[in-house]
């Protein structure tokens, strides 16, 4: 291994040699390229780079300073403008390409893995270079950002070569000649640029995906990243390869609606994919099979019938008005919590979080709408909401683990702390 | 001084139902337009929830969702020789405060107003000679034609999904509809709402008597719906708590729910919201308006410069603007002239009791639905021959079961006890077995003494006159109200009431009764700066630059429910200003 890594070292260096010897044209940007401009600027968006990159609110697109949130602290995104100083305008073309696909900073630092590298290292170096043509493109702002903002011993940058070398694995995408196109551009897509399993793959004590669980889903920022597999009950099983492109197009579907950190991701990037693109993502996910326990009740013992009872009182009182009575809610309108995937996730971080303090769902310009679910903290106890939550859970077919008052507390105060 | 803003096309006072309209055609137009509302911002998750929206206490009895007579005031006389007061607890109309105006708390009965209503001086006057109409009443014909505003008709009623039964598609009258209505192209966009018991048995009475009885229009929807510009509404649950209240589910048309969320993801539109517009300001020539001053929370004075002014408060504001702003002439009563404050109406409105057998009926009053309701049409306007009857106007008959609220909803028979033990008894006894939701709706139309000016005395929180209400029932109303109170009692009795207790209108006008919000006119359309404020696109005759929106322009009202009018005419007016003034900003008509 350490003689792979000094020979790509070497590599990155020559590279980089040519680069500033041979001018960017032979690099592989061409600065009256268009189609390339355009091209990485739309896998930009597939990338969701302004996701991190841009301070909302800031009006300073890719100027970096947001906060991301990671199990082991906050750090700060880097300035990506073409800046010179203190953002990425000297650096090379390689140096860029090497940032992206295998996480290393312009010096040979270890990159975080909270910058999605070990997603990246899928794309192509024509598609990395796009990417590189397209910031060249964007205004420069002068804007030092000091990421490391990790307490110790994560903010010791020498650890990271560690990681990479227990849960990295550099590549580019290899398409499977077995299946067909759409499904290959499906992974391109969701494995690469992306990196659905960023937030959806479960991640093991340091952070990274485990790679048995694939997109099965996790907790993270408050709210729990469902399951995208193809399972019956817990993925995407019952929506169809339209209801996924519907969703992530607008935001909505006839029974489902975005909230949460998956809003900024479907303004920023879903909404502005392709409708091609997004049926490739549709067809990949579709063939993930998951945890394959279709048909079979999420939990061994059934939940207790005086809560369950409990539950749908509060449920007609509270909830019935809007989702009906038989929880099919309004198309377009109000989410279904019949058959819901996000209702039935093992973890009930995201239901918790909706009842509670509410949601607004995501609007776009195809579902402008975003209607909002209010918050119900202030009139449902603790063990009100574990009663309504295990209902609604376990209510119409619905099968997952019941939910204990002691969990809505866990909740209700991860709530209280959190701004967001 | 004031502190003066980056210059914008275009200001809207208000953020109702007309700005909201205005604001998404405008800024669809390309424009930059900034809205300026005195209340806050009003959602539905935020500000409407479920689990306490249905509060009367909060609501109807303290007027939650009102304008705060601190904030603003109106005073009030029966005529010029009284002295008016300052109103200092809303009564016979409420006021609407906030984004989405009283589009939040409407009912939604979502009316359109009959041919003759636009005509209606020279229909009365062709059909009973000039002479029939008393002296003092100075209705007019509005300047354009129900033909003219179908399609605007349509766009709002398309806008809002409006629930009902067509009565007239393209001149062929259809079974079940309205057949007094004018033409309509194409059906309502959603079905009519479900009727309760009380509907149903009024239908069948009404059917009985040779009455062809219809379901009320409702801007609460049957169903739910997505209307053209992508938003969609809820289905009605029929809580009854939609007068007074915002609705929790999204199923009321407000535009909230139907035109907000659509606006409010434009770059090119800005809400500024607990910002009161103080006055319209006008350059020296006086006859261009420069844009407005406001103040804000911190109670800074803003001056907001635009090439283009649409004021679309509520009436009475936007003839307190006006006034404050010596936009046109005010209103003399003494000697008819002048048109600001002109022509102001309210509406006439009757009813009566029925008491059933609480063995056999059983009404179920808490199912309800603002515009839920079964009507009839053959007393409204001049659907009938007003030749012997001695008066003019009439107005829609419906039994309308807008609620079974706690507190309001105590109808008991004559002679029971106010309070106590056999009060308790008669309520128990009669809750679910009384009729209460029955309403004539009656026109009230304008008369030469009844009008708008400003205050002499009261002044508001910015130290500016009041806007003053003169106001009284004439004979001719109150004719018409007895006429339509026993029409509709007649039904009751058919319908099977043991006791029909009539509740016909009484003179004088009463400022604490509640009547209805629908308060009209003080800056009316019309064809000629001598009869009117505005032409007929609602574009002030002396500030050509400045568009007055809403039931401000009606020169008399109708026997109908406004806001399907209000909506129908700001679009009329978008219209106007997107195919012919943008091209040319100037009068769109010459004097």
């Amino acid at each position: 291994m350490r003689s792979r890594k000094q020979w790509l070292f070497a590599l990155a260096s020559a590279a980089a040699l040519c680069a500033s010897a041979c001018g960017a044209a032979a690099a592989g940007i061409d600065k009256q390229d268009f189609g390339q401009i355009e091209r990485g600027e739309y896998l930009a968006v597939v990338g969701d780079c302004a996701a991190c990159h841009t301070l909302p609110g800031s009006g300073h697109a890719f100027a970096g300073g947001r906060p991301i949130e990671t199990p082991f602290g906050t750090l700060l995104s880097p300035n990506i403008t073409p800046d010179p100083t203190t953002g990425i305008g000297a650096w090379t073309d390689q140096e860029f390409v090497n940032a992206l696909t295998k996480g290393t900073g312009r010096h040979g630092t270890r990159l975080y893995p909270a910058m999605p590298y070990t997603y990246y290292t899928k794309l192509t170096r024509d598609d990395a270079l796009a990417i590189r043509a397209y910031l060249n493109t964007v205004p420069a702002v002068h804007n030092a950002v000091q990421p490391d903002q990790l307490p110790f011993p994560f903010r010791m940058r020498w650890t990271l070569a560690m990681w990479d070398e227990l849960f990295f694995k550099p590549g580019t995408f290899h398409p499977d000649p077995k299946k067909s196109a759409e499904w290959n551009r499906g992974a391109y897509l969701a494995d690469g640029a992306g990196h659905c399993g960023m937030c959806h793959t479960p991640k093991n004590f340091l952070g990274a995906d485990d790679k048995g669980q694939r997109l099965r889903g996790y907790a993270l920022q408050g709210w729990f990243a469902p399951d995208i597999t193809n399972d019956s009950r817990r993925g995407l099983g019952g929506w169809s390869v339209g209801d996924i492109v519907a969703y992530l197009k607008t935001g909505h579907n006839q029974t489902s609606a975005a909230t949460g950190p998956m809003s900024e991701t479907l303004n920023l990037s879903t909404s502005k994919m392709t409708d091609a693109d997004l049926k490739a993502i549709a067809v990949y996910l579709k063939n993930e099979t998951g945890e394959g326990n279709a048909g079979k009740t999420a939990s061994a013992d059934p939940p207790d019938q005086t809560v369950m009872k409990s539950g749908e009182q509060i449920y007609a009182d509270e909830c019935s008005g809007c989702h009906t009575p038989n929880g099919k809610g309004i198309a377009g309108l109000f989410p279904s919590l019949n058959s819901s995937p996000v209702v039935q996730q093992t973890d009930p971080t995201t239901v918790l979080h909706v009842v509670l303090r509410g949601a607004l769902s995501v609007g776009t310009k195809p579902a402008p709408t975003a209607p909002a679910m209010p918050q119900f903290a202030w009139i449902l106890s603790d063990k009100d909401v574990a009663a309504v939550v295990t209902y609604i859970r376990n209510a119409w077919g619905n099968s997952a683990p019941a939910v204990s008052a002691g969990q809505v507390a866990k909740t209700r105060k991860m709530l209280v702390e959190r701004s967001d | 001084m004031a502190r003066k803003l980056r210059h914008k096309d275009v200001v809207i006072i208000g953020l109702g139902w007309t700005g909201s309209i205005l604001a998404n055609e405008l800024t669809d137009a390309g424009l930059d337009v900034v809205a300026i509302e005195r209340g806050p911002w009003r959602d539905t998750a935020t500000d409407f929830l479920i689990s306490y929206a249905q509060d009367e206490l909060r609501y109807r009895l303290h007027h939650e969702l009102f304008l705060r007579p601190a904030q603003m005031c109106v005073t009030f006389r029966n005529n010029s020789s009284q002295t008016a007061l300052p109103v200092r607890t809303w009564g016979a109309f409420m006021l609407g405060n906030g984004a989405g105006g009283a589009g939040v708390h409407w009912n939604a009965e979502t009316w359109r107003f009959l041919p003759t209503d636009f005509t209606l001086r020279t229909h009365l006057t062709q059909r009973y000679g000039a002479n029939f109409l008393p002296d003092d009443m100075t209705i007019q014909d509005w300047g354009i034609t129900f033909d003219q505003l179908e399609p605007y008709y349509d766009q709002f009623e398309y806008l809002c999904g409006t629930s009902g039964q067509a009565g007239n598609l393209k001149g062929a009258v259809q079974p079940g509809g309205n057949p007094f209505e004018g033409p309509r192209s194409r059906p309502y966009p959603t079905p009519p709402m479900k009727q309760g018991y009380g509907h149903v048995l009024f239908a069948q009475a009404a059917s009985e008597l040779g009455y062809k009885p219809f379901p009320q229009p409702s801007g609460n929807l049957s169903r739910s719906y997505t209307n053209p510009l992508g938003v969609t509404l809820g289905q009605c649950t029929y809580c009854g708590f939609c007068e007074w209240f915002g609705c929790a589910n999204y199923s009321k048309a407000s535009p909230q729910t139907t035109v907000l969320p659509v606006l409010l993801r434009k770059s090119n539109f800005e809400a500024r919201t607990d910002c009161e517009v103080t006055r319209i300001n006008l350059d020296r020539s006086g006859k261009r308006a420069t844009g407005v001053t406001y103040v804000d929370t911190s109670g800074s004075e803003i001056e907001q410069p635009a090439d283009m002014v649409l004021l679309c408060a509520f009436s009475l504001f936007n003839v307190q603007l006006l006034l404050l702003s010596g936009i046109g002439a005010p209103y003399d009563p003494n000697t008819g002239k002048g048109q600001i404050g002109r022509n102001f109406t309210h509406q006439t409105m009757s009813g009566a009791l029925g008491f059933f057998d609480k063995d056999k009926y059983n009404f179920n009053p808490f199912v309800a639905s603002g515009a839920i309701g079964m009507c009839i049409d053959e007393f409204n306007g001049d659907n009938f021959d007003h030749g012997k009857l001695g008066f003019v106007g009439g107005g829609y008959i419906g039994e309308v079961q807008t609620n079974g609220r706690p507190i309001e909803s105590t109808a008991v028979p004559p002679g029971t006890p106010a309070w106590g033990a056999k009060w308790k008894q008669a309520l128990h006894d009669n809750y679910l077995s009384t009729i209460v939701g029955g309403s004539c709706h009656g026109s009230m139309y304008s008369y030469r003494d009844v009008h708008l000016d400003l205050d002499p005395t009261y002044k508001d929180r910015f130290g500016r006159p009041l806007v003053r209400i003169t106001i009284d029932f004439h004979d001719n109303e109150l004719k018409m109200s007895a006429f339509l109170t026993d029409k509709y009692a007649e039904i009751l009795q058919e319908m099977g009431a043991a006791q029909v207790v009539k509740k016909p209108r009484k003179g004088p006008y009463d400022v604490t009764q509640y009547q209805t919000s629908h308060l009209n006119g003080g800056a009316i359309m019309g064809t000629d700066p001598g009869n009117s404020a505005l032409n007929i696109y609602l574009q002030s005759w002396d500030v050509p630059n400045l568009f007055v929106q809403g039931a401000t322009a009606f020169p008399q009202n109708a026997g109908y429910n406004p806001t399907g009018t209000v909506g129908a005419l700001a679009f009329w007016s978008a219209a106007a200003i997107r195919s012919q003034y943008l091209k040319n900003p100037g009068p769109l008509v010459h004097a």
